[in-house]
Order: C-alpha cells, then structure tokens, then sequence
C-alpha cells in the first residue's frame, strides 16, 4: 500500500477497544427500501427548529421540500421519497430523554418521483458563499453524529482561508462500519466532495484520517486520491485507539496542534468534517441531490443479519430491521450510535435521523455496558489514565455526587467529550459520563433560571415602576381637577353677580313697563280742558324719562 | 520629640484629607450587597419569605433583619448560594415559609371560565396576564414564574397550576443512583 509516511503524534489516554467490526463489513452497502411510512422530526441538527412548510394532506415529490430553515444555526428538511404528508404531529423522537416532539409523517406512494432538481453548475465556477448556501438548502449537517449544519463549518469566518482541513474518516467506535463501507464503494465520490470542501474553505491543505483497522478503505482513498491527481489531499493512516475520531483527538494525532479548552478548531486553523458528510457535500454540488438518506450500520449480535445499509431519513427502525432479516431471539438491548457513546432506545418505532450512523441491538452479556451494581470509588485513578481531554475524571465526580456545579467547572467539566473511556475502565463500576452528563444540564438548566429570573426581576422593576407613575398621574389628575373645580366656583360668583345685574335690568324694564300699563282707565268722555292738562302731564313725563333714559 | 509629634500629625492630617476627599468623590451609590443578594434570589416576588418580593427581602437579608432560609422557591440551592456570599452557615429551608417545590410550574386560566374581572391582573408581580375588564385573560407562559399569587384573588377558581412543559431543549439528564453499600462488603470493611 502506497500511502503517505508521516509524522504523527499522540493524544493523551485513549484505549484499545475490541473492535467487533468485521460482522457488518461482509456484505456491500444495502440497498434503499420504502417503509410504510416515514416519520421527519423537524429537529434533527443542533441549533433551531425547520418550520414546516406542508401542511396535511399535501402530496409531495422525492426531493420536495418540507420545512425550512428556522434560523442561521438551522437547515431545511427535505421529501426522502414521494407521497402523500398525513399529518404533523408530536412523535417520540429518537432522544436519550424519549420526549416527543414534532415530526412530519409521510406515506410513501412508492413511486419514488423525483421533483425537479436544480441544474448543477461546476464548483469551480461558484463563490465559496454561493457553495455554502447551496449546501445549506441542501439540508446538509455533520454526519458524524453531532449533527451541526456543515455550511457554517465550511467558513472560514474572519480568516479568509484556512490551513488545513481534516477528514474524520477514524470510526473509532467499535461495531460502527458505515464511513468504511463507503470509503470501500463511494472513494472517488468522496474525493470529489472533499475537493468542493477545500474550495470553500480555500483550504491549503487536506489531511484523511483513517484508523489502520481500515486497510481496504484506507487504499481506496489512497488509488483515488491519486487518480484524482490532487497534490494537496493526503491519506494518512493512524494508529487504531479509541477515541481517535474525536475532533480535538484526530486534530493533535495529525498535526500535532492542541485545541485551546473550550475553543474551536478554526482558532488553531483548522477545520474537521466527517468522511460522509463530504460525500453528502458531493452529491449536493454535483448531482443537485439534497440530503434524503444515509448509510446507517445496523450490527450487533441481537440482530440476524448485521450490515450497511443506504435508508431514507425518517424510516421507522422496527421497520428497518425487519427489513433487514430482523431480531435474534435474545436481543436485549437496542442502541442508537456506538456502544460507548450511543443512548439506549426504548422504543424501537423511532425513525432514523440524519444523525444515526449505527443501530446497535445487543444481547445480553454483550460487550462491556455498565451492569453490575455501582461501588464506591477507590481512588485507583484509572479514569485519569485513560481520559483524552487530560481532565481529572475523579474529581469532577466528586464536585456532580457533591452538586457543587461552580467547582466542577473549574476542572474543566465542559472539555469533557463524553467518550466513555473513565465508565469503561472503572473497577467499581461508577457511571462517570452519566454524572457528566447530568453536571452539564444541570449547568445549563441554572443558566436558563438565571435568564429566567433576570427577565423577571426587570419585569417586577417596571410594574413597580408603571405602578408608581400610574399613582403619580393619578394623584395628578385629582389635583387638576381640584384646582378647575375652585376655579369652576369662583367663575360661578362671577356668574352669579352678572345674573343678578341682568335680574335687576329686568326688574327695572318690568317696572317701566307695569308703570306705562298703570294707565288710568278712566280717561273717556273727557272735556277738552282735562285733556289738554293730560297731555301737558305726559308730554313733561315722557321728558324727564328720556332725560332719565341715557343715564340709566 | 516635637517634630515627630508635627510629622505624624501633618501625616494624618494629609492622609485624612485624602481619604476624605476619595470618600466623597469614589461614594458608591445604592447598596451593592442588596444587589448581589437580589441577583440570588429566584425572582418569584412571590412574598413567601414575608417580604414584599425578592429586593425587600434582600435588603432585610442585607440589614440583618431576615434569615438566609426564608426563600422556598430557591431552595437548597439558593440558600447555599447566599451562605457563601455572606459567609454564614448554611441551613436548612424555614419550614414556616413553604417546602421546595420538586417541579417547577406555572399557571393557566381556564379561558372558559374566566369572567374578566382582572383581580389577577393586579396581583401578578411579573405583568404576566394580559386581559381587560369583562374580557377574557390570560397567562403569558413563558413571562411567569410560579408564584401562584393570582389564585387567591380569582372569584371563579379558574386559575390552575400546571408543570412546565419539557422540551428537547429543556430536558435534563438524571442524577444517577448514588452507588449502594451492600450488607457483603461492609461486613467485609469491618472485619
């Protein structure tokens, strides 16, 4: 085999698993099947929710979209066949809680119809950001188990390039076989979309890591690599030592860089993607292909017949593994993910999301899980030994059994990658990763009630606040009014008085008037001489009352 | 003799003017102990702790008046909390102010029931009803905070404390099973 030598480096502790691989590589990579019906949890990656954008009843084409984008951290979901959308509703989910949550479910007509895909155009021609939101609506996330969207991961943000990007091709899990089933069938495939991916990081460089108990998917990278004529891409094996596919892990073993505690990889210049994601990355450029499906090992002895499989996103796994020869007899113990950092199922309706990479159904006395009853701690510092983030594995348990949560992030709580190795070797049986576990939501869940309360406080502060000026207006009013009030009274005096003059001109005009009707009535039959005398007597009354009248 | 006497004296007289002069300048406003004691405290302003809501209470923490143990929604954790700000033991929850609650909850109007007289609306600390008179009301979820002061006052017993919800987002990981002593081995430690 002609790969590339060179220098390697190693991480702290780590361990030699037994791997369990060879059961599910014997066979090429199984065909798609269409259950009866698929179940679409519209939160599959990190960050926030698809909105969906079918309602019930709908038909749609494979390929179709679903639900878009809720957000910047978030991808949109796509149709993985074509069929009639019968309802969205709350399904349990394929979480370790066993929570509901919403989902579209479709009914496949078994047709298979594709919708119309967007004519592709060359990579080479397309602006890293134009490439990035072609992935984005493409629905592609990690598929290496985090499920984080790849377009954000794919830039290089304040850097205008990157050093180097690293392909996780380690599966260091053991059972899981689905990355070397691909790199064995899919290697020019793979090439092709990790050259999509240096495009749009202007990566200098490209490094696959692949564990040495790989060796046919190491020399089908290697021939394709080659054929590929790409000078900048290079298979590198590295020595098998779980957890070698953990990010931080695979970034030291191959360059020797240390992520800083809680940093990023790009801090160091590096960006890490898994080997199947850039297959994804492939056929989203190149064929137009939006994320439908995924290869998914199915393994363990608690099913018939182990294997990979291509299913769509969304297939019930009752459904899956009946597809596939289905349960042994003594089957246990059903897993999503590996046996060290995989979470049991309780229900195996779940669907398969596009995150799963293995199905795990074990039978009883099956690889080392956890099953006697737990003893108390014995100091040994084993777990120390073999932790991969160089943490303090004892102390942080004593600081969660304590609930101390301010003085277990002080050891670091949140470096701690959940890989199982401190569980694994402790002689007296301890859930480490689960008091980890518990530690961080725990922490998480006080932030949220920090959050909580501060909104809270503020909204206390502003009724009290509104409350105050409320009685300030109040009081306000109540002396405003006050004061037209007296104002009103002392205007009525003023009205009284001016009614008073009015009555009084009144008085004095009905007094003229009662005077001119006190006519004496007996005025007929008078002899001229009395009525001269009369007239004489009105004409000097008439004068003094017009004399009067002006100084009225 | 004399002149150490003057030098010391030129130096506090100095030093005391400079101390005087930061008193005045530096002053802090407001009482910073209340505020770090209020940030503790979980923001119910549910007057369990015989308090007004959770600032009074932290001022009469602050003047001595109160006891750290007053406050059942924060709990163990919130007693702890100000144990440590304050440098005083730790004890237990005052039994006469309430017991922790296991879940958190919040309230819900039966909107059918509802009357709209907004007796509630005065009560809530949070502004977390929203509703006017003769309309129906109702509760804003995601703004309360469990402190039930509106059942009291509603005429219709229409308010009900529900939990909240878990989501994927909320969920928490349990707490796994302390490990057991079995009878073996502790005969076995004592032999």
């Amino acid at each position: 085999m002609s790969v590339d030598k060179q220098q390697l480096w190693s991480f702290h502790g780590g361990l030699h698993l037994p791997g369990h691989k060879a059961m599910s590589t014997q066979q090429p990579i199984g065909d798609v099947f269409i259950p009866s019906k698929l179940v679409l949890p519209l939160q599959q990656h990190i960050g926030e929710m698809s909105e969906a954008i079918v309602s019930a009843g709908e038909h749609v084409l494979k390929g179709q979209l679903l639900a878009k984008s809720g957000g910047y951290i978030s991808v949109p979901l796509h149709a993985p066949t074509s069929g009639t959308v019968i309802e969205i509703s709350k399904q349990v989910v394929p979480h370790p809680s066993g929570l509901s949550s919403s989902c579209i479910i479709l009914k496949p007509d078994g047709k298979d119809q594709w919708c119309e895909l967007d004519t592709h155009q060359r990579y080479q021609d397309m602006d890293p950001s134009a490439l990035r939101n072609r992935l984005r609506d493409a629905g592609i996330v990690g598929l290496g188990g985090a499920g984080f969207p790849s377009f954000i991961k794919l830039n290089p943000g304040a850097r205008t390039a990157i050093d180097e990007l690293i392909i996780n091709a380690a599966e260091c899990e053991p059972y899981i076989t689905c990355d070397d089933s691909l790199m064995r069938e899919s290697a020019e495939h793979i090439v092709q979309g990790i050259e999509i991916m240096q495009h749009a990081l202007q990566a200098k460089r490209c490094l696959i890591g692949i564990e040495d108990n790989k060796p046919e998917a190491c020399s089908a990278m290697q021939q394709a690599v080659e054929r590929a004529g790409n000078a900048s891409i290079r298979v590198v094996p590295i020595p098998t030592l779980y957890p070698a596919g953990g990010e931080k892990q695979i970034i030291k073993v191959l360059t020797g860089k240390e992520t800083p505690s809680q940093g990023l990889p790009v801090d160091v210049g590096i960006v890490c993607h898994n080997v199947a994601t850039a297959l994804a990355i492939n056929n989203a450029i190149n064929n137009g292909l939006p994320l439908i499906s995924r290869v998914i090992t199915l393994t363990g002895s608690g099913v018939n017949t182990p294997g990979n499989h291509e299913v769509l996103i969304g297939t019930p796994i009752n459904e899956w593994i009946e597809h596939c020869g289905g349960y042994h007899d003594n089957v246990s113990q059903l897993i999503m993910g590996g046996p060290m950092m995989g979470f049991n199922l309780g229900d195996d309706h779940v669907p398969v999301i596009k995150t799963t990479n293995c199905i795990l159904a074990l039978t009883e006395d099956e690889f080392h899980r956890n099953k006697q009853a737990t003893m108390p701690c014995i100091r040994c510092g084993a777990c120390m030994d073999v932790c991969p983030a160089q943490l303090l594995p004892q102390q942080l348990y004593w600081q969660a059994f304590a609930r101390d949560f301010d003085k277990i992030q002080d050891y670091n709580l949140f470096d701690c990658i959940e890989c199982g190795c401190c569980s694994y070797v402790c002689p007296s049986q301890i859930p480490l990763v689960q008091y980890y576990r518990f530690a961080k939501t725990e922490i998480w869940a006080q932030e949220r009630d920090k959050q909580h309360s501060d909104k809270a406080r503020q909204r206390h502060e502003f009724r009290l606040q509104r409350l105050e000026a409320d009685k300030k207006e109040k009081a306000e009013n109540r002396r405003k009014k006050l004061a037209a009030l007296n104002a009103s009274k002392g205007k009525t005096e003023n009205q009284d008085g001016k009614k008073a003059e009015i009555e009084a001109a009144l008085a004095r005009v009905r007094q003229k008037q009662s005077l001119k009707q006190s006519e004496p009535q007996n005025t007929d039959n008078l002899t001229a001489e009395q009525q001269s005398k009369i007239d004489e007597i009105d004409a000097r009354r008439e004068q003094t009352t017009d004399n009067k009248g002006p100084s009225n | 003799m004399l002149t150490s006497i003057l030098t010391m004296s030129v130096l506090a007289a100095l030093f005391g003017l400079i101390l005087g002069f930061i008193a005045v300048r530096y002053r802090v406003k407001g009482d910073p102990v209340v505020d770090k004691i209020d940030a503790l405290l979980p923001q119910t302003q549910c007057g369990q702790c015989t308090y007004a809501g959770c600032r009074p209470y932290a001022e009469a923490i602050a003047k001595g008046e109160a006891d750290i143990n007053q406050c059942p929604p924060g709990g163990e954790t919130t007693i702890v909390a100000l144990a440590d700000l304050l440098g005083v033991d730790a004890k237990p929850l005052n039994p006469e102010h309430g017991v922790e609650a296991d879940i958190k909850t919040v309230v819900v109007i039966d909107e059918q029931t509802c009357i709209g007289c907004t007796l509630c609306i005065q009560a809530c600390p949070v502004d977390a009803i929203l509703g006017a008179a003769k309309q129906m009301h109702t509760v804003i979820t995601s703004e309360c905070t469990g402190c039930d002061l509106c059942i009291p006052p509603c005429p219709v017993e229409c308010i009900h404390i529900i939990p909240v919800k878990q989501d994927l987002s909320s969920w928490q990981w349990p707490a796994p099973k302390p490990p057991q002593i079995t009878d073996d081995i502790s005969a076995g430690e004592t032999a």
